[in-house]
């Protein structure tokens, strides 16, 4: 088995026992980059002297010290709209194409603090604002499984590296699915942790009530070692919350015995296909198999989540992105006559199509006259889907849903319809708006191209969630590597 | 309810984006379409139910008045796209007489 197909997991247990060095995985890594990347274009930025030269340094520490910790001399992937300093931070945005940050987002600087190797920032929807990878100011990701198709979004990118094996693992962000619909097309595990489980500080922000930062892998097991290293209380991120961390490796046991799953109707719906609904049904009778009690239930308010998201996120991004006005970073227009001219000109010229739309619904639904009708009433709806879930979870000990609708679709296909592509998100955004967990992990494949099943739990039931996809994965027979053939 | 071209000018204008003829036409066809369907919410009775702007049962969290460590002025200007002694460069803000 070559390096780069291998998991963190295995990985660390063999830097530890030394059967192979920092060096040579990454430059594994950095040999499957050339020979996949011009094909996947799953990086914006790589920085490959940085990484072997830190790569150097780790093997000489590793030398000295007794028990490594996990991520020590492990190859990530970040997406880039999580700050790096001294390594550019474009958000996929012209607005940002120079950024160079001037201080590591927390996460960052955790994952560089225990022993983890940046392999490079990776591609994303401007400003995370998508669900293709698409609407990136620097072209798009391919979906390693089939070329012609998108990796998903916003952290296309982040997906489209752990699945080519153009990193071991990745990090991504999650505003109304933005970790795990990408990881669902591209085969891989994606999880969006509880709301204010990880720091926020130094990711740039889109909308903060639902932005939330977490690990995209090869399989649960990484994925609970990678959240181990990166969930915690930050001071610097006021809605970070002060809570224990457990060992999340702990969860991983087979046993499902007894746990009751409910199925929300409204996330069965008439938008999901029938392939992905089989693949789900599929997975849930191994979930009985294996001693669970799957029953379906209705969470009513969920077929309104959309609507209200696509008022809420906007509204929070319109205000979010009101700082880049080409005064302290970023793009400035040159040949203005006075400072409006400059502000709305840099903005004309700095954002794509997508971003200004966001704005600029956004802006709508928080202005006079329309504030209470969109703005009010959507935080209203928010409400009765964190109700809506607050009851169910006294029934279920999870829910599960397909991730996405569909598996992937042709590049181009939703571009020239914003509704559409919105559309993609439907099974994945009441999440957000209610701030709890959900993973997302590979449960069958159509036509070559993988299907993601969704484990929602309660807040601060990430053990839980990775209890049941553990347990799933185990008795999966899996969907493989994407064929990839170059 | 439909977002004319007038709307949309409107609304650029607050939110301080430039837009060429085309792109209004464009957009306001695109903002009507996606609030059309985000009108949906108008259907439920919301009118006993109170609002959510966030998740998590925090308030007022503070940290202690103390100084610390922050960006100096080298830094905090390293990405600025005109300075000057110290200093953000921008256009003229008021009219000349």
């Amino acid at each position: 088995m070559e390096l780069h197909n291998l998991t963190g997991y295995k990985l660390h247990n063999m830097l530890q026992t030394k059967k192979i060095s920092a060096v040579e995985l990454i430059k594994a890594v950095f040999t499957r980059v050339e020979k996949v990347e011009r094909k996947v274009k799953a990086y914006l930025n790589l920085d490959r002297d940085l990484a072997l030269s830190r790569a150097k340094k780790i093997d000489q520490n590793i030398k000295s010290e007794k028990k490594i910790s996990f991520l020590t001399g492990l190859p990530i992937a970040v997406k880039d709209n999580i700050c790096t300093k001294g390594i550019i931070t474009t958000c996929a945005s012209r607005m940002l194409e120079n950024f160079n940050p001037v201080y590591n987002a927390t996460v960052a600087q955790r994952i560089i603090d225990r022993g983890a190797v940046i392999a490079g920032k990776t591609n994303m929807d401007e400003f995370a604002m998508g669900s293709s990878t698409e609407n990136s100011a620097f072209g798009p990701t391919f979906n390693p499984w089939n070329l012609e198709t998108v990796p998903g979004g916003s952290s296309g990118g982040s997906a489209a590296a752990v699945a080519a094996g153009e990193a071991i693992f990745s990090l991504g962000s999650d505003t109304g699915g933005s970790i795990r619909q990408p990881a669902s097309l591209c085969g891989v595990v994606g999880l969006k942790p509880t709301y204010g489980l990880i720091s926020r500080y130094g990711l740039i922000a889109f909308a903060s009530s639902l932005d939330q930062i977490g690990p995209i892998t090869k399989d649960v097991r990484d994925c609970a070692c990678l959240l181990n290293e990166i969930a915690g209380h930050d001071p610097k991120d006021s809605t970070s919350l002060r809570t224990n961390v457990p060992d999340y490796t702990k969860a991983l046991v087979k046993e499902i015995g007894g746990l009751r799953i409910g199925i929300p109707k409204e996330l069965m719906g008439e938008g999901v296909s029938r392939d992905v609904k089989d693949s789900v049904e599929k997975a849930l009778e191994l979930l009985r198999g294996l001693g669970a009690h799957v029953e379906e239930t209705s969470l009513p308010h969920l077929d309104y989540a959309l609507s209200a998201y696509y008022l809420i996120a906007p509204a929070e991004a319109s205000s979010n992105l009101a700082r880049y006005d080409g005064v302290r970073y970023g793009y400035r227009a040159e040949d203005v006559s006075d400072i409006l001219e400059m502000y709305s000109k840099t903005r004309a010229l700095g954002f794509g199509d997508e971003v200004k739309r966001r704005i600029m619904l956004g802006t709508y639904a928080l202005s006079a006259g329309y504030y209470e009708a969109y703005y009010g009433q959507a935080q209203k709806v928010r409400t009765l889907v964190v109700r809506d879930f607050n009851e169910a979870f006294e029934k279920f000990d999870v829910l599960i849903s397909p991730t996405s609708p569909t598996p992937a679709f042709k590049i181009g296909e939703k571009v020239a319809d914003p509704l559409q592509m919105y559309l993609s998100d439907i099974c994945t955004i009441p999440v957000n708006l209610a701030g709890i967990p959900a993973i997302s992990i590979p449960c069958g494949a159509v036509n070559g191209l993988p299907v993601g099943l969704q484990i929602m739990g309660k807040v601060l039931g990430e053990e839980t969630i990775l209890r049941v996809a553990y347990a799933f994965e185990q008795n999966f027979k899996g969907v493989g590597k994407p064929p990839l053939r170059i | 309810m439909s977002i004319t071209v007038r709307d949309v000018e409107h609304i650029a204008w607050l939110a301080r984006l430039e837009l060429s003829e085309r792109d209004k036409r464009k957009f306001s066809k695109q903002l009507d379409h996606i609030l059309d369907h985000a009108g949906k919410i108008k259907e439920i009775d919301l009118r006993d139910v109170p609002p959510t702007s966030h998740v998590l049962p925090l308030e007022n969290v503070f940290r202690k008045d103390e100084s610390e460590p922050c960006l100096t002025d080298k830094e905090a200007l390293s990405n600025a796209p005109k300075k000057e002694k110290g200093a953000f460069v921008v256009p003229r803000i008021l009219a000349q007489d």
